[in-house]
C-alpha cells in the first residue's frame, strides 16, 4: 500500500462512513420525534463517524510508517549468514544498504553474493507481508472505528461536542509540530556548539581577534593551525548592518510619513504594491546587484576620490542590504502612522498646527514606539541576511571598521564553514553551529525587544 | 497674544468687514423649496454669523442652506439626530472640513465681520481663534504641561519660559484642573481619567486665546460627573468666550445653553431660547424631537 492509496483509502472509507452516520443520525431522529430532538445537527453525527473512521486509520498508518524499517531491519539481519552478522554496525549498514539496492534493482557490482541475493528475497518477502498486515489493520481500525460510533448514535450524543474536542486536538498537534521543530533545531544547534566550545574555549570564541578557521589536512602542512576568535566576524556584521539601518531607517521612514500622510489615494494605491514587490525580490537578486553593479561603482567612485577601495566591499553590501530593508520598514512603519487615530490628528489641527508640525510633534512620538519596534525587526533582518553578503562583502576576516574594505559575517562564515566536503566532528565545521548559535540568540533577543514594543504600543491605543 | 483679526494676512484686503453690512438681517427666501429656519437664528451681538452654509462631501449635500449667528458669551446648543449634520456644520467653523479630501463648503462664514473662507485667510491663526474640543477625548502623546503648552509654542505667544509657565497654568485653572494636576505636570496627558483627559482638552484650546470654542459633544465620552464637572465649567467659560455645543443630551442642552437650535436632515429647523424651545417648539419636528418621539 502506497502512501497516496493509502490516503485515497482513508478518504474514500470517511466519505462513506459520514453517509453511514448521517443515515444513522435521521433514522434515530424519526422515532424520537423529529430532528430538533438529536442534540446535534445530523452532520455532527455525520463528521463525528467519519473522524472516528480516519483518526484510527491514520494513527495506524503512522505507526507504520515509524516501525516498519526498524523491524524489518531486524528481521533481515536475524537471518544473516553469521559471517555478516557479525560485522561492525557501519559495516552492517551497507551490507543492508546492498540488500535494498538489489531488491530496487540497481545494484551495480558483478555477480550478487548468493548470501545477500537470499537476504533480498527474504526482505522483499517481509515487505509483502508488512504491506498486507497494514492494509488488514488500517481497514480494521477504520472499520472498528466506524461501527462504534454508529453504534452510539443516539438522539443524547453530544456529537457537536466531540466533534469539537478533535478539532481543538488537532489543531493543538498541528501548533506543537510547529514548537517542537523549533524547540528540536534549537537544541541541536545548541548541542554541537557545545561540542565546539569543548575543543575551543568560549573565551577565545568570543574574544579573539584572529579568525582563520582553516585547519591543517594533513599534519606537516604549514600555516593552517586555525584560529577561532569570532571578533572580526561580529565587527563585520555589526558594520554591514549598520550601514544597512543608515539606508533604511530615514528612507523607510520618510517614505512611510510620505506615503501615509501626504501622497493621495491613487498615488498610494500605485505605490504600496510597487513597495511590496521591492520586498518580495529574492535575495540572491539583490546579491549580484550588488556584487555586479554596486561595488564595481563604489571601487571606480573610490579611486576617483583616491580612496582605495576594494572588489569586495562592506559598503555594497550594506548599501544593498539596506535597499532590501527599506520596504520593510515602510511598511511597519507605515502601519504604525495609520493605526494613530484620527483624532490626535484632528486635535492638533484644531490648534492651527500646520500638517509637518502635526506630524513631527503629535504623530511621530505617538507613532515611535511602533517605529523603534519596526527599526529593531530590520536589523534583526540585517543580521541574519546572507546571500548578499556572502556575494558582495568578502570572504577575508578582517578586523576593520572602514567601509571600503573587504569584510566577513557571521551568516558568510557559516556558509563558507559548511560548504564542501567536510568531516563533521572537526572544529571547523563545529564553529559553524557556535555561530549559528550566537546569531540565533542575537536576533531572538531583537525581536523579543521589538515585539515587546509593538505590543506596548498597541495597547496604548485600544 | 493674537488681536481679533490676526488672522487676515496684513496687507490684505479686508473685504470680509464690507461683506458684513451686506449679510442679509433677515431670511430671503429665494427658493420656494427650501423653508426658512423658525424661530430667533440671528443676534444682536453676533461673533460669528453663517449664512446660506450649504456642505457637501463629494456629490452629497450634508447640510442645506443653514444660517446661524451665534453670539458673544453666549452658549449655543446644537441638537438633532445622529447624522442631522451637527458636526458637520460646527467643524465648517473653524475650516476642520478642509482637512477631509471631498468636502466642499459654500455660503458666507465670518467672524467678527471678516469671512474666513475668504482667500486671504489663514486657518492656522484662525484655528487658534475659533478653538475646538472633540467627542473622544484626545490629548497627545505628551506630558500634561506639554500637552497644554503646544499651542501656544505652534503660535508663538510667549516669549519666555516663564511666561509660558504663566500661560499653562492660566489654562489649567480656568479649565478646573489646576489643583489635580499641579504635582505632575510632567506625566503623561493620557495618565489622566477620561474627565479629566477633556479637561485637560479644554485647557488646551483655551491656551491659545480663543475667541469661539467649538465642542463637539464633549461629554458623551465620560461619566455623570465628570459631565457635571464639564457643564460647570462651560457655565463658567461663557463669561469669557462664544461657545458651540454640540449634544446629544437634551438636559446638557438645556442646562448649559442659551439658545438651541434644532438640525434635521442638514436643515436648520428650529433655533430659539432654550427655555422656549424646550416649552414651546414652534416646529412639529423639533417637538417631535424633545419629545423623545425620534432620535
Ligand atoms: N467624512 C465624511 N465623508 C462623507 N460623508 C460624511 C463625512 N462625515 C459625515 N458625513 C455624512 O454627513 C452627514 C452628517 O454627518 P455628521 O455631521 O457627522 O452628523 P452628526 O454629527 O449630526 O451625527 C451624515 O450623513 C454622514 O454620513
Ligand atoms: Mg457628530
Amino acid at each position: 500500500m502506497t502512501t497516496s492509496t493509502f490516503f485515497l483509502a482513508i478518504l474514500v472509507l470517511s466519505a462513506a462512513a459520514y453517509t453511514l452516520g448521517l443515515k444513522r443520525a435521521m433514522a434515530v431522529a424519526k422515532p424520537a420525534g423529529g430532528l430538533s430532538r438529536l442534540h446535534s445537527r445530523p452532520a455532527h453525527y455525520a463528521t463525528l463517524t467519519a473522524l472516528w473512521c480516519a483518526l484510527p486509520a491514520l494513527a495506524v498508518f503512522s505507526l507504520w510508517l515509524a516501525l516498519e524499517p526498524v523491524v524489518v531491519k531486524a528481521l533481515v539481519v536475524a537471518d544473516l549468514p553469521e559471517e555478516l552478522s557479525r560485522l561492525s554496525t557501519g559495516r552492517l549498514n551497507l551490507v543492508y544498504n546492498d540488500i535494498k539496492n538489489l531488491v530496487a534493482g540497481n545494484f551495480l557490482g558483478t555477480a550478487a553474493d548468493p548470501a545477500l541475493a537470499a537476504a533480498a528475497a527474504h526482505y522483499r518477502q517481509l515487505k509483502t507481508i508488512s504491506q498486507a498486515a497494514l492494509a488488514v489493520l488500517v481497514l480494521t481500525g477504520a472499520l472498528a472505528g466506524t461501527v462504534v460510533v454508529h453504534r452510539k448514535i443516539k438522539p443524547t450524543l453530544r456529537a457537536r461536542n466531540q466533534v469539537e474536542t478533535i478539532f481543538r486536538v488537532i489543531l493543538f498537534l498541528c501548533s506543537s509540530i510547529a514548537v517542537f521543530t523549533t524547540v528540536a533545531i534549537v537544541l541541536s544547534v545548541l548541542f554541537e556548539a557545545i561540542r565546539f566550545f569543548q575543543s575551543v574555549s568560549p573565551g577565545e570564541f568570543f574574544f579573539g581577534l584572529k579568525w582563520s578557521p582553516q585547519l591543517a589536512i594533513r599534519a606537516d602542512q604549514v600555516g593552517s593551525s586555525g584560529a577561532f576568535g569570532a571578533i572580526p566576524v561580529f565587527l563585520g556584521t555589526v558594520l554591514i548592518s549598520a550601514i544597512a539601518m543608515t539606508v533604511a531607517a530615514p528612507t523607510g521612514l520618510l517614505a512611510a510619513i510620505y506615503l501615509s500622510e501626504y501622497a493621495g489615494p491613487r498615488l498610494r494605491a500605485v505605490a504600496k504594491p510597487l513597495m511590496e514587490i521591492l520586498a518580495g525580490i529574492p535575495t540572491v537578486v539583490y546579491g549580484f546587484f550588488a556584487a555586479l553593479t554596486v561595488a564595481p561603482l563604489i571601487r571606480s567612485g573610490g579611486s576617483l576620490l583616491g580612496l582605495e577601495a576594494s572588489s569586495e566591499s562592506a559598503l555594497a553590501a550594506g548599501l544593498v542590504m539596506g535597499i532590501m530593508i527599506i520596504p520593510f520598514v515602510s511598511s511597519l512603519s507605515d502601519d504604525v502612522l495609520n493605526a494613530v487615530p484620527q483624532s490626535l490628528r484632528d486635535g492638533s489641527y484644531g490648534l492651527g498646527a500646520t500638517q509637518s508640525e502635526t506630524i513631527r510633534q503629535v504623530l511621530i512620538p505617538a507613532a515611535l514606539p511602533g517605529i523603534v519596534g519596526g527599526l529593531l525587526l530590520g536589523v534583526s533582518r540585517a543580521i541574519g541576511e546572507t546571500m548578499i553578503v556572502v556575494m558582495a562583502a568578502g570572504l577575508a576576516a578582517n578586523l576593520t571598521v572602514n567601509p571600503l574594505q573587504a569584510v566577513t559575517t557571521v551568516t558568510v562564515q557559516i556558509v563558507t564553514l559548511l560548504v564542501g566536503d567536510q568531516e563533521f566532528d572537526s572544529p571547523k565545521t563545529l564553529a559553524a553551529f557556535a555561530l549559528g548559535l550566537v546569531l540565533f540568540v542575537a536576533t531572538l533577543i531583537l525581536n523579543i525587544i521589538a515585539l515587546y514594543i509593538v505590543r506596548k504600543y498597541r495597547e496604548q491605543y485600544e | 497674544m493674537i488681536s481679533t483679526l490676526s488672522f487676515v494676512h496684513s496687507g490684505a484686503v479686508k473685504r470680509g468687514l464690507q461683506a458684513s453690512g451686506a449679510i442679509p438681517s433677515r431670511f430671503t427666501v429665494g427658493d420656494a423649496a427650501v423653508q426658512p429656519t423658525v424661530g430667533e437664528p440671528f443676534s444682536d451681538q453676533a461673533r460669528m454669523s453663517c449664512r446660506q452654509v450649504n456642505v457637501y462631501y463629494g456629490a452629497k449635500q450634508s447640510i442645506i442652506d443653514v444660517s446661524l449667528d451665534i453670539g458673544r458669551n453666549e452658549v449655543v446648543a446644537m441638537i438633532g439626530p445622529s447624522g442631522c449634520g451637527k458636526s458637520t456644520f460646527i467643524r465648517c467653523l473653524n475650516r476642520m472640513n478642509d482637512t477631509i479630501p471631498g468636502c466642499r463648503v459654500d455660503g458666507t462664514i465670518t467672524l467678527d465681520g471678516v469671512d474666513i473662507y475668504g482667500k486671504e485667510i489663514d486657518v492656522v491663526p484662525l484655528r487658534a481663534q475659533v478653538g475646538m474640543v472633540f467627542q473622544k477625548p484626545n490629548p497627545f502623546p505628551k506630558s500634561i504641561y506639554q500637552n497644554v503648552a503646544y499651542g501656544p509654542k505652534i503660535h508663538g505667544l510667549a516669549q519666555s519660559r516663564a511666561e509660558l509657565d504663566e500661560i499653562v497654568e492660566t489654562s489649567l485653572r480656568r479649565a478646573g484642573l489646576w489643583d489635580e494636576v499641579k504635582d505632575r505636570l510632567d506625566q503623561p496627558g493620557t495618565s489622566l481619567s477620561g474627565g479629566q483627559q477633556q479637561r485637560l482638552c479644554i485647557a488646551r484650546t483655551i491656551a491659545v486665546s480663543p475667541e469661539v470654542i467649538l465642542m463637539d459633544e464633549p461629554c458623551s465620552a465620560l461619566d455623570p460627573i465628570a459631565t457635571s464637572v464639564i457643564e460647570d465649567l462651560i457655565g463658567e467659560l461663557k463669561s469669557q468666550y462664544s461657545i458651540a455645543i454640540v449634544t446629544h443630551s437634551m438636559q446638557q442642552a438645556a442646562r448649559v445653553s442659551q439658545r438651541t437650535a434644532y438640525l434635521h436632515l442638514g436643515k436648520l429647523l428650529e433655533v430659539g431660547q432654550t427655555e422656549r424651545i424646550f416649552t414651546r417648539p414652534r416646529h412639529p419636528l423639533t417637538e417631535a424631537y424633545i419629545t423623545g418621539r425620534f432620535g
